[in-house]
C-alpha cells in the first residue's frame, strides 16, 4: 500500500480568511534504512515542527489536538495541528524558502479561499506547486475521517447535557454512529451551513457574513482589542444585558401572547440607543453582547435551516469554537430551547482543522 | 397655529418652529370621535373617526301631472348637504405630542368619547400626560394585533397600497395591483427587533419567529461605531459609504470567485472582518454601510427562510428601520432577491407607517363596523408618499413640517371584483403607467394643469347663486394645482400615477371644496335637448334593413363623442366584421353596458342601442356612476332619463316593466373604471343574470383603463380617441376610432379572428 502513496512530508493545508490551519503526519515507524536514505531538508522540517509549539510570532502547534500512533497509509505516527494568521503567510512561505522545500518536490495539498488566492505567491516565493481542493470536499471527508478514528482519550464529538440549565450544563462524549442526515455548521470567518447525506452527497444550504470575523472585528472597533483571545477573555467578563434589550425591558416581563420569555433579546445592542446607556457600558460589556449576538444569530439560521432540511442533528466546527465554551453552551441551549428539545447541537474537538485534515486525505487517497 | 419644539436642546432644532393653519392638519375636530394613538420612538400616528358634511348634487324628477306648468326642464337639481364618514390619520414628531394634544382639546367640541386607545412603544410614556391634556382614559392594545389589523385594512382598501422598491429602475416604486385574496402573507416588522407574523385571515396570525437584530442593532451599534446619535444621520452616512474596505468578501479571500458554488467575488464573506485589527482606523461611512449590509441581509435571510418553511410568498416588510427610507428598502429588497434567487419579491407598504394607529383605531371603532364597508383612499386629504422624507422632497418639508397624513372616506356601497375579470390577480385597470412613462407623464401633468382654468370656471358657474363660490374655486385651484407639482417631483405619492388617478384626484379636490357637480347644469340641459331628438332618431334606425341599422346603432354610439366628420374604416381598431358575424348568431343572455356621458351619448348613442339588444331577446344591464364625475351620466340621472324614455318607447317600456332592462350604479364616481372595485350589487346582478356580453363605452372607461383588460365573456370596447396626443401614442390620429370586440379564448364564436393588439 504505502507505495501508493506520496512520498514525505504529509501535509495538509486549509488557508481561510482570518487562520491558515495546517496539519503534519510525523512519521513514528521510519526504519533505519529509510533514516540513512532521508534527506536533510526533509529531517529538519520534521525535527523545526515537532520540537517546537510554537512558530515565528504567530505560529502555534495545538498539541492538546495531537492524534497519536495514528496509522494512516500503511505508515504509523503522530498527526500535528498548526495554524497561524493569514496575513502571515509571507513569513511562512520565507520560511519554507530558507528551508528548500521545493526541493522535496512535493506537492502541497491545499483548500481553503487562500489555496486559490495565494497559489502564484507559493510558486514565485517558495517554488511550491499547489494542488488546490474543494473546501467543503475536504471539511466533511475531514470531519468522518477524524471521527472514525479517535479512540481513547476525549471523545471527538460531545455535547451539552442540560444546556437550559447553567448549573447542570455538562458536556458529554457522543457517539456520531449513524451520522446522516447531519447539518454541518462551520464557522469561520464567515459561516457555512451544509446538508451531509453521506460523504459524497452534501449541499450547502446556505451562509452567513456574521461569523466569527465580524465578532473579532467588531470587537476590535468597539474595545480596542485586536486578538480573539482578548475578545473572548472581555466577553467572559462582561454582561451583555446591559447592552441589548431584552423583552422585559420593553414588556416589563414576558410577551406571553407570543411565548416570548422575559430574558430572551429584542434587539441587540437596543440599549445602545440610548446615549446614557451607552455611556455606562465596560467593554467587556460590548465583548460579550458582541458574541451573544453573533451566537444567537448563527443559532437561529441553524435551527430555520434544520427545519426547512429536516434535519436534527447539527454539527458545529470552525475557529470560532476554539476556546469558546461560552458560544458553544449558546449554541447547545438556543437549539434545544427553541426546537424544545428537537434538536441537538453537537461539537468536535478539533473544531477548525478539519478542512486541512480533509486536504492531508486527498493526498494519500485522491478522490 | 404655531407649533414649536419645546424641549430643543439647541438653536438649531429651535429653529424648526413652524406655523401652520390648523384646519391642515387636524381636520373635522368638531365631529371626531374614537380616538386611537400610536405612539413610537420618534413619531406618533393619531386616528379619528369623523363625519363630514358636504354638498352632493341630487337629481329629482319633476312632478309629470303638471309638467306643462313647472317647466321645460326633464328634472330639477337640487345641492343637498350630506354626513360622510371619515377617517384621519395625522403623523408627527413626537415632540410636537403636547402641542398637539392640546389643539385637540381646544377643538374637541361634542364629543362622547371617553377613551382613546393606545398602542406602541411609547403609549406607556405618555398615558399620563395624554389623559391629562386630553381627559380621556388610556386603553393599551397590543401592539402587533393592532399592526395587522391596519395592514390588513389597507391592503384590502387601498389600490395600490403595497409597492416593489427598484433603486435603478425609472420607476423606484413599482405598485401591485390589489389582491382579490390579501391572504396568506408574512409580515416582517423590523423595529428596534425583528417580528415574523404569519397572517393567514382577518383574525388569524402567528408570530412564528423573529429575531434581535433590527433597526435597534443598527441605530445602537451605529452610534457606538460612528458616534452618531439619529437614525436618519446613520443612514446618511451609511449611504455614503464604502463596505468593502470594512467587509471580508469572498475575493479577499479567494483572490476571485467562489466559482463551484456560484458566490461572486463581490460577496460578503465575513461582515466588519476586515477591521479585525487594531492598527487601522476605519470611515464613519464605510462602518455604518458595512453595519447596514450586514443587518439588511441577516433580515432577508431569515425572512426568506421563514417565508420557505411556510411557504408563503408574499413577504411585507415594515417597521421603522424601513418607514421611507430608499436606504433601507434597498437593502432588503436586493438581500431578498439573493437569497431566494428572485423568487420572492420584497414587499413594501405606502401607509406603512399608519398600521398601529389604524388597527388601534379598528379595535376601539369595531361597533361601527368599519370592517363591513370600503374605504378609499382621499386623495385631496392625504400627503402621500414620501412626504416628509428630507431627501426626497425638501420643499415640502419646508411647508407643512415633519406632518403627514391620510384621510380615508367611507364608501357608500361595498366594492367587490366584476366576476367576469379572467383573472382578477392580473387585472390592471390603467392602461398606461405615468409612473414608469416620463414622456406620457410629462403630457399629461402638462394637459391637467392647462385644463385647470377651465375647471375653475365651470365650478364657478355651477353655482351662479353662491357668492364666495369663487374664492372656492381659487382653493380648489391652489390645492390641485399644488398636487400636480407633488406629483411631477414624486410620482409615486399616491400609488402608480395614471390618467384614472389624476382625473380622481381632480374629483377628490372639487369634493373638498364643495363642487360637488360642476357639470350637473351642462348635462341637464344637453339631457333635455337629446330627448328631443329620440323618438326622431329611433325611428330613422327602424326605418334601415337590418344590416344596416347594426352598422348605423355603432356610428351613431360613437358619433355621440364627436361633432366633425365620422372618420371611414377601417378604423384604428377595428373588428365591427366580427361583432357583425356574431349578430348573425344567437342573441347574448345578458349583457352588462357601462356608459358615459350624459346627453346625446347616453339618449341618442346608448338607448337605441340597449333597444337592439333588448329586441334580439338579450337582458341588459345598464352601470352608470354613483357619484358625480365630469359629464359621465350618473345613476340617479340615467333613472330619470329612462323613465322618460320608457314613456315614449315601448321597446324601453316593456324592458324594464319585465325586468329585462334594469339599472344598476357602478359603486365608483370617477371617468374611468376599475373593474376591481365595483359595487357589490352589480356583481351580484352579473352573476345571477348569467352576463355573456360587456359593453364599455368612452375615452375614459375603455380607452385610458380597460383597454387591455381581459374578461371570461365575450366584450366590446368602443371610443373616439379625442386626444391627437393619445392617438399619435396608440398609432392614429385624431378622432381615430377604437371597435374592440373580444372572445376570449376557448370560447365557441363563429368568428374569432385574432384581433392585432395596440
Amino acid at each position: 500500500i504505502s507505495v501508493r502513496c506520496s512520498a514525505f512530508p504529509w501535509f495538509g493545508m486549509d488557508i481561510g480568511g482570518t487562520l491558515v490551519k495546517l496539519v503534519y503526519f510525523e512519521p513514528k515507524d521510519i526504519t533505519a534504512e529509510e533514516e540513512q536514505e532521508e534527506v536533510e531538508n526533509l529531517k529538519s522540517i520534521r525535527r523545526y515542527l515537532t520540537s517546537n509549539t510554537a512558530y515565528g510570532k504567530t505560529g502555534i502547534r495545538d498539541v492538546h489536538l495531537e492524534l497519536q500512533d495514528l496509522t494512516l497509509c500503511g505508515r504509523t505516527g503522530n498527526l500535528h495541528f498548526i495554524r497561524f494568521p493569514t496575513h502571515d503567510l509571507p513569513a511562512f512561505l520565507q520560511m519554507g524558502r530558507n528551508k528548500h522545500f521545493s526541493s522535496l518536490h512535493t506537492t502541497l495539498c491545499a483548500t481553503g479561499g487562500g489555496a486559490y488566492k495565494f497559489e502564484s505567491d507559493f510558486r514565485t516565493m517558495a517554488d511550491l506547486q499547489l494542488h488546490k481542493l474543494d473546501e467543503l470536499d475536504c471539511l466533511i471527508r475531514g470531519v468522518l475521517y477524524i471521527d472514525s478514528v479517535v479512540s481513547g482519550g476525549p471523545s471527538e464529538c460531545y455535547y451539552f447535557e442540560n444546556p437550559t440549565d447553567p448549573d447542570r450544563c455538562i458536556q458529554k462524549p457522543y457517539t456520531l454512529e449513524n451520522p446522516y442526515p447531519l447539518l454541518l455548521v462551520n464557522i469561520g470567518s464567515g459561516v457555512s451551513i451544509l446538508a451531509v447525506y453521506s460523504e459524497s452527497n452534501y449541499k450547502r444550504v446556505t451562509g452567513t457574513s456574521l461569523g466569527g470575523g465580524t465578532f473579532l472585528g467588531l470587537c476590535c472597533l468597539l474595545t480596542g482589542c485586536s486578538t480573539f483571545e482578548e475578545a473572548l477573555e472581555m466577553a467572559s467578563q462582561g454582561e451583555s444585558t446591559r447592552v441589548d434589550k431584552l423583552v422585559r425591558d420593553i414588556y416589563g416581563g414576558d410577551y406571553e401572547r407570543f411565548g416570548l420569555p422575559g430574558w430572551a433579546v429584542a434587539s441587540s445592542f437596543g440599549n445602545m440607543m440610548s446615549k446614557e446607556k451607552r455611556e455606562s457600558v465596560s467593554k467587556e460589556d460590548l465583548a460579550r453582547a458582541t458574541l451573544v449576538t453573533i451566537t444567537n444569530n448563527i443559532g437561529s439560521i441553524t435551527r430555520m435551516c434544520a427545519l426547512n432540511e429536516n434535519i436534527e442533528r447539527v454539527v458545529f466546527v470552525g475557529n470560532f469554537l476554539r476556546v469558546n465554551t461560552l458560544s458553544m453552551k449558546l449554541l447547545a441551549y438556543a437549539m434545544d430551547y427553541w426546537s424544545k428539545g428537537q434538536l441537538k447541537a453537537l461539537f468536535l474537538q478539533h473544531e477548525g482543522y478539519f478542512g486541512a485534515v480533509g486536504a492531508l486525505l486527498e493526498l494519500l487517497h485522491p478522490s | 397655529m404655531l407649533i414649536g419644539r419645546r424641549s430643543a436642546r439647541n438653536s438649531h432644532t429651535m429653529d424648526k418652529s413652524i406655523t401652520l393653519p390648523p384646519d391642515e392638519i387636524f381636520r373635522n375636530l368638531e365631529n371626531a370621535k374614537r380616538f386611537a394613538i400610536d405612539i413610537g420612538g420618534s413619531l406618533t400616528k393619531l386616528a379619528y373617526y369623523s363625519t363630514v358634511q358636504h354638498k352632493v348634487a341630487k337629481v329629482r324628477s319633476f312632478d309629470h301631472a303638471t309638467k306643462e306648468a313647472a317647466s321645460d326642464k326633464l328634472y330639477e337639481i337640487s345641492v343637498q348637504e350630506e354626513v360622510t364618514a371619515r377617517l384621519h390619520f395625522i403623523k408627527f414628531e413626537n415632540a410636537y405630542i403636547e402641542t398637539c394634544l392640546d389643539f385637540i382639546k381646544d377643538h374637541l367640541v361634542n364629543t362622547d368619547t371617553k377613551v382613546i386607545k393606545a398602542t406602541g412603544g411609547g403609549a406607556h410614556k405618555f398615558k399620563e400626560l395624554i389623559e391629562r391634556k386630553l381627559g380621556l382614559k388610556v386603553d393599551k392594545e397590543d401592539e402587533m394585533t393592532c399592526l395587522i389589523k391596519g395592514c390588513n385594512f389597507v391592503l384590502r382598501n387601498i389600490p395600490h397600497e403595497a409597492f416593489v422598491y427598484a433603486k435603478h429602475a425609472d420607476s423606484e416604486f413599482r405598485f401591485q395591483t390589489t389582491q382579490p385574496d390579501i391572504f396568506p402573507y408574512l409580515l416582517v416588522n423590523i423595529g428596534s427587533g425583528v417580528s415574523i407574523v404569519k397572517v393567514e385571515s382577518e383574525d388569524k396570525f402567528e408570530r412564528i419567529g423573529g429575531s434581535s437584530i433590527g433597526g435597534g442593532t443598527f441605530w445602537g451599534l451605529g452610534a457606538l461605531l460612528t458616534k452618531t446619535k439619529r437614525f436618519d444621520e446613520l443612514l446618511q452616512l451609511a449611504s455614503k459609504g464604502q463596505h468593502t474596505s470594512v467587509d471580508m468578501l469572498v475575493k479577499d479571500i479567494y483572490g476571485g470567485s467562489y466559482g463551484s458554488l456560484g458566490l461572486t467575488g463581490d460577496l460578503i464573506a465575513s461582515s466588519f472582518g476586515k477591521s479585525a485589527t487594531a492598527d487601522k482606523e476605519f470611515s464613519k461611512e464605510d462602518m455604518a454601510k458595512s453595519l447596514l449590509h450586514m443587518i439588511s441581509n441577516d433580515i432577508g435571510q431569515l425572512a426568506c427562510l421563514y417565508a420557505k418553511l411556510h411557504n408563503l410568498s408574499r413577504v411585507y416588510f415594515g417597521g421603522f428601520f424601513i418607514r421611507g427610507h430608499p436606504v433601507t428598502m434597498h437593502t432588503i429588497t436586493y438581500s431578498i432577491n439573493f437569497f431566494t434567487k428572485g423568487e420572492v419579491q420584497a414587499l413594501f407598504l405606502r401607509h406603512e407607517g399608519y398600521l398601529g394607529a389604524i388597527g388601534a383605531f379598528l379595535k376601539g371603532a369595531e361597533e361601527d363596523n368599519p370592517n363591513q364597508y370600503s374605504w378609499g383612499e382621499n386623495y385631496a386629504g392625504s400627503s402621500g408618499l414620501m412626504s416628509v422624507s428630507p431627501d426626497m422632497n425638501p420643499m415640502q418639508r419646508a411647508r407643512s413640517g415633519t406632518f403627514d397624513m391620510l384621510e380615508m372616506d367611507r364608501l357608500e356601497r361595498q366594492l367587490v371584483n366584476l366576476p367576469l375579470l379572467q383573472d382578477p390577480s392580473s387585472y390592471i385597470p390603467d392602461t398606461m403607467d405615468l409612473t414608469e412613462d416620463a414622456l406620457a407623464r410629462e403630457y399629461w401633468l402638462y394637459c391637467f394643469e392647462e385644463a385647470l382654468d377651465g375647471v375653475v370656471k365651470r365650478a364657478v358657474a355651477s353655482q351662479p347663486d353662491m357668492p364666495e363660490a369663487a374664492q372656492r374655486a381659487e382653493k380648489f385651484r391652489q390645492k390641485y394645482r399644488h398636487k400636480l407639482q407633488t406629483l411631477r417631483q414624486q410620482p409615486f405619492a399616491y400609488g402608480s400615477l395614471t390618467v384614472r388617478s389624476l382625473l380622481d384626484t381632480r374629483e377628490h379636490c372639487l369634493n373638498e371644496f364643495n363642487f360637488p357637480d360642476p357639470y350637473s347644469k351642462i348635462k341637464q340641459k344637453e339631457n333635455d335637448m337629446a330627448l328631443k331628438y329620440y323618438q326622431k332618431a329611433v325611428k330613422s334606425l327602424e326605418e334601415l334593413s337590418w344590416e344596416q341599422r347594426q352598422f348605423a346603432l355603432v356610428r351613431v354610439e360613437l358619433m355621440a363623442f364627436i361633432s366633425c366628420e365620422h372618420p371611414e374604416r377601417p378604423w384604428l381598431v377595428d373588428s365591427y366584421d366580427q361583432w357583425f358575424e356574431r349578430l348573425k348568431g344567437p342573441p347574448h343572455k345578458c349583457a352588462l353596458f357601462f356608459v358615459d356621458n350624459s346627453g346625446v351619448d347616453i339618449i341618442l348613442g346608448v338607448m337605441p342601442f340597449v333597444r337592439e339588444l333588448l329586441s334580439r331577446g338579450t337582458e341588459v344591464v345598464l352601470a352608470s356612476n354613483s357619484g358625480p364625475a365630469l359629464n359621465d351620466v350618473t345613476n340617479g340621472e340615467l333613472q330619470i332619463l329612462t323613465e322618460r324614455i320608457a314613456a315614449m318607447d315601448p321597446v324601453i317600456q316593456a324592458g324594464l316593466r319585465e325586468d329585462r332592462l334594469m339599472l344598476v350604479q357602478s359603486g365608483s364616481s370617477s371617468p374611468c373604471l376599475d373593474l376591481s372595485r365595483l359595487d357589490k350589487v352589480l356583481a351580484m346582478v352579473v352573476r345571477e343574470r348569467q352576463t355573456d356580453l360587456v359593453i364599455i363605452e368612452g375615452m375614459g372607461r375603455a380607452i385610458h383603463t380597460n383597454y387591455y383588460a381581459m374578461l371570461s365573456c365575450e366584450s366590446l370596447k368602443m371610443a373616439v380617441i379625442k386626444n391627437s396626443w393619445l392617438a399619435d401614442r396608440l398609432g392614429g390620429k385624431l378622432f381615430s376610432v377604437v371597435f374592440k370586440y373580444e372572445v376570449p379564448a376557448g370560447k365557441p364564436s363563429q368568428h374569432s379572428a385574432a384581433l392585432s393588439p395596440l
